[in-house]
């Protein structure tokens, strides 16, 4: 007998929808993921209560500042949301898996892949993408120092890159070469663009201190 | 005796005069990639987009009895579905494009493809090639090759031979930018978000599958993820999208593949392995080598290695080469297509004869220059004897093994490579306005390699202006055509052509500007954005002011590089020689990078700094491949067992090491014009990282790449 997953841990979320919900609402509808999370009708509808989904549905994340709708389904990666619906597409899809960083986002404060993180789990939190890093009229210290060091060749890793450095960095002031090396180690090139990138967030940190990049 | 001879007033100015060739401006397109805001085709965004999923074969060899997608099209959403495969058809890999469906979201589309029924007949598969007397049927000879008389060579007094096994498996492309594009296919016309190294003909290749006439095409491209050889057809995913958008209205639709599918499909380097058996006489003059290769590039076998590699006139050969048929994936042009792994073979052969003679490697391969292609033989020597000091090679190498007790050991090792080179066919556009304002076209690409920056570049120094007051435009086939992006041949074509199109615009400035300064045209060049008298700086008017002579009119000139007809700016042909320090820690069998060094001569170095980042690259790419990269296929099911990116691995930035680039800019070599680099770069790397482990641990490890089991099962066999 299969019981019903445990709720997520609570958290601090005023939004309509969870992801509770949406599976109960999948399981009562028989659709996509009716795959036995609850095995009765009687169970289900007991379950249910004011559940939603399994069809997408609207909700809003805070991206860059700026609250925006979205229509998700509970499957819907972060990632897909922004790539698919709002046009943000300085996160790439490129493992899908969580491997390469190339989706790399920020989440409250911490970097996370787009592409293993669920657009309903974003909800109430702050996200920040590589759009947000840089004004129309100046590039962000991290983008401009993988500029000079020629970090980036075909460029399709590059803005997962930068976002991942920055975050190291914010969280980092003061790397070492190891310590770049390691904090870096989430974030896969396939052009051999490291030995630039490894300068580039060097040279970041040095122009990034006492400054308000945040 | 060319049919044209160079037109001298085309050359490149002298080295000690370019102010903008030669020089190290960062890549013009560097702002746009590092902030996110350069669209990729597959960043392609509109309210009214469709997505497209497509689904691979789970079969790796059967036919289809029947295929039913009547339950996908009545999925709510679904727009359209098209089926690739047709019942009757023998499916002969892992992946192969069975059928996809496009809907308004993605997610419908994904569960809709899971409604489609095929019913099956599975036949036997074949998908390892590693036991050649396994693949029976499946195995083809190429014929046998044979020079001089081997077989007396190897039984001479005095010789020393030695005989070792070797093996590179099947690597991946594995770009990060999947393989696939956008079309929109709207009654007359298709616009076409390509990903493609060949912008300039893919035009004609999708109109070609689909009976379309390739004017009426719109190809739009203005960055690609990568491509390395595997991105030059429009493919099959391109006819599906095609048809999925006409079917649904016109509207665009966005087909790229799944990583897994990907990894399965869309490309990939033949294997090869081979028994080499090589003869020296005591002083290290090579004298004989046989070979018995075989590999696999997919369902049509292919990959056959040039070996020996380099050292191409050893006197006495025999080479035989077998094809394998698996049923896997078809293989691609891969970054020096064939060359990394004759290197591979034949370095590995090399240096364990020169661990045998005890001689050092480096000794080895220049007492055999002599053998190499004879326009090489100077250039190697001073790219050995300039690596070697980079390397600090005479201090730091050690006989094989003897390397200390460990546990952690040092080695190093050496690997050459050779390349073509030379420019493909380009054309471009340059227009004059009469504002000042110039623009560049041509129908190029740019993959990474700073194609648009040295365009710029060399646009700059024609017209005596800043880069920033030129403005590229390429990745459209509305623009002239130039060549693919392969075989290291684009900056060569795009650089010549471009030379000869700003020198022609420029020429025709000189005609409209020369009499109000009351000379002969001739008598005017482009400096520091003025138009001025030769020798007479005072007598000029501002690059303003000059254009603004031009009235109403623009000037729009063309320039033209083709190949066939050689003009001077581009050749082809460089050697490189490539040293690899790394270190292994006998007790866990892990490899670590230490210090890389390539030396490379690619003639006129337009931009160092993005030619040290090509070097850079190819020598991360070749750690890869050395290290951590393979293809897996399991003989049960016949699929690819890491068809993603968290087994199939790729080296992290933590895994590099040291890397040193070094460009032979000289003027023996930048007299011989522009050439690639892509390719030449990327060829030793493998070779040279096995050599360097044998070299620490003393005993060659046969197989790449040298994941630690490997690296301990040679260490047990050492101490057996």
């Amino acid at each position: 007998m299969t019981k019903p997953p445990d709720s997520p841990p609570a958290r601090k979320t005023k939004t309509a929808f969870s992801r509770r919900g949406f599976i109960k609402g999948a399981s009562l509808a028989g659709g996509a993921l009716s795959t036995g999370i609850l095995e009765t009708p009687a169970e289900a509808a007991k379950a249910a209560g004011n559940a939603v989904g399994p069809s997408a549905v609207s909700i809003s994340l805070r991206i860059n500042g700026k609250q925006v709708p979205v229509t998700v389904e509970p499957r819907t990666t972060l990632l897909d949301a922004m790539r698919n619906q709002l046009n943000l597409t300085g996160a790439k899809r490129v493992c899908d898996r969580g491997t390469c960083g190339a989706c790399t986002v920020i989440v409250d404060g911490k970097a996370v892949y787009a592409c293993t993180t669920l657009a309903i789990d974003a909800q109430g939190k702050n996200i920040e993408t590589i759009e947000g890093f840089t004004s129309e009229t100046k590039m962000h210290p991290v983008s401009a120092a993988f500029v000079n060091h020629d970090g980036q060749q075909c460029g399709y890793c590059t803005p997962g890159f930068v976002v991942a450095a920055k975050n190291f960095l914010d969280r980092h002031p003061n790397p070492t070469y190891e310590d770049v090396e390691k904090g870096l180690g989430g974030n896969l090139c396939r052009c051999g663009t490291y030995v630039g990138v490894r300068a580039a967030v060097l040279e970041a940190a040095k122009n990034m201190k006492g400054g308000s990049h945040a | 005796m060319p049919d044209t001879m160079p037109d001298p007033k085309y050359a490149y100015p002298p080295m000690a005069e370019r102010r903008v060739i030669g020089k190290t401006p960062t890549r013009v397109d560097g702002p746009q990639k590092a902030t996110g805001k350069a669209k990729y085709s597959s960043d392609y965004w509109h309210k009214d987009l469709l997505f497209a999923v497509l689904i691979g074969s789970p079969i790796a060899h059967g036919r289809i009895k029947s295929i039913d997608s009547s339950a996908a099209k009545a999925t709510p959403g679904v727009t359209a579905v098209y089926e690739v495969a047709k019942a009757g058809d023998e499916i002969q890999w892992c992946g192969a494009e069975l059928f996809a469906v496009a809907a308004e979201r993605e997610e419908v589309a994904r569960d809709a493809v899971r409604k489609v029924k095929i019913d099956w007949e599975i036949m036997d598969h074949l998908v390892q090639e590693a036991d050649l007397k396994a693949a029976g049927k499946r195995a083809k000879a190429a014929g046998e090759q044979v020079t001089g008389d081997p077989d007396q060579a190897f039984q001479d007094s005095g010789v020393v031979v030695s005989e070792g096994h070797y093996a590179i498996p099947v690597i991946t492309h594995c770009c990060l930018e999947p393989h696939g594009c956008v079309i929109q296919w709207d009654g007359d016309s298709i616009n076409y978000w390509p990903s493609t190294q060949s912008l300039s003909g893919i035009a004609a290749d999708l109109g070609n599958l689909l009976k379309f006439p390739p004017d009426k095409i719109n190809a739009d491209q203005q960055h690609i993820g990568g491509g390395f050889g595997s991105k030059f057809s429009a493919d099959r995913w391109a006819v599906v999208c095609a048809n999925l958008s006409k079917s649904s209205g016109g509207k665009p639709v966005k087909l790229f593949l799944d990583r897994n599918v990907e990894l399965m499909i869309a490309g990939n380097r033949p294997s090869d392995y081979a028994n080499i058996k090589v003869a020296a006489k005591q002083d290290g003059t090579l004298v004989a080598w046989q070979s018995q290769s075989w590999s696999t590039g997919g369902i049509g076998g292919g990959g056959m290695p040039p070996i020996p590699y380099v050292f191409t006139e050893i006197p006495n050969k025999r080479m035989n080469h077998t094809a394998v048929a698996v049923n896997a994936g078809p293989s691609r042009a891969w970054r020096a297509p064939n060359h990394p792994q004759a290197a591979y073979l034949t370095y590995s052969a090399l240096e364990d004869l020169a661990a045998k003679l005890k001689m050092d490697p480096v000794d080895l391969f220049r007492k055999n220059l002599g053998l190499t292609p004879k326009l090489l033989r100077d250039i190697y020597a001073n790219q050995l004897d300039k690596a070697s000091e980079l390397m600090d090679w005479k201090k730091k190498w050690h006989q094989r093994g003897d390397s200390g007790p460990g546990p952690v050991v040092k080695g190093l090792g050496l690997a050459m490579s050779t390349w073509g080179g030379a420019g493909h066919n380009s054309k471009c556009q340059t227009t004059i306005f009469p504002d000042g304002n110039v623009v560049i076209e041509l129908g190029t690409q740019d993959l990474g390699t700073g194609t648009r920056t040295i365009i710029n570049q060399v646009a700059a120094e024609t017209l005596g202006l800043p880069m920033a007051r030129v403005t590229v435009k390429i990745g459209s086939n509305k623009y002239p055509v130039s060549g693919g992006s392969g075989g290291s041949t684009t900056v060569g074509g795009v650089s010549a052509s471009t030379r000869k199109s700003t020198v022609n615009a420029l020429d025709k400035l000189f005609e409209a500007v020369a009499p109000s300064l009351n000379v002969s045209p001739d008598q005017l060049v482009a400096v520091d954005q003025r138009i001025q008298v030769k020798g007479n700086a005072a007598k000029s008017l501002t690059w303003q002011q000059a254009c603004s002579k031009l009235g109403v009119n623009k000037i729009s000139e063309l320039g033209e590089h083709d190949s066939r007809k050689p003009d001077g700016l581009t050749t082809g042909q460089v050697g490189g020689v490539q040293m690899a320090e790394v270190s292994v820690d006998l007790e866990i069998g892990r490899v670590k990078m230490v210090k890389y060094v390539g030396v490379h001569d690619v003639g006129l170095v337009i931009n160092p700094r993005l030619s040290d980042s090509q070097v850079n690259g190819a020598v991360i790419m070749g750690i890869c491949g050395a290290l951590t990269e393979e293809r897996v296929m399991d003989s049960q099911t016949g699929r690819m067992l890491n068809a993603d990116m968290e087994f199939y691995k790729l080296a992290g930035i933590g895994d590099i090491g040291e890397i040193v680039s070094h460009m032979d800019i000289r003027k023996v070599n930048d007299d011989r014009g522009v050439i690639g680099l892509g390719e030449p770069c990327v060829i030793g790397v493998i070779a040279a990282i096995g050599n360097a482990v044998a070299n620490a641990i003393g005993v060659r490890v046969p197989q790449v790449p040298l994941v630690p089991r490997r690296v301990l099962a040679a260490i047990e066999r050492r101490n057996a």
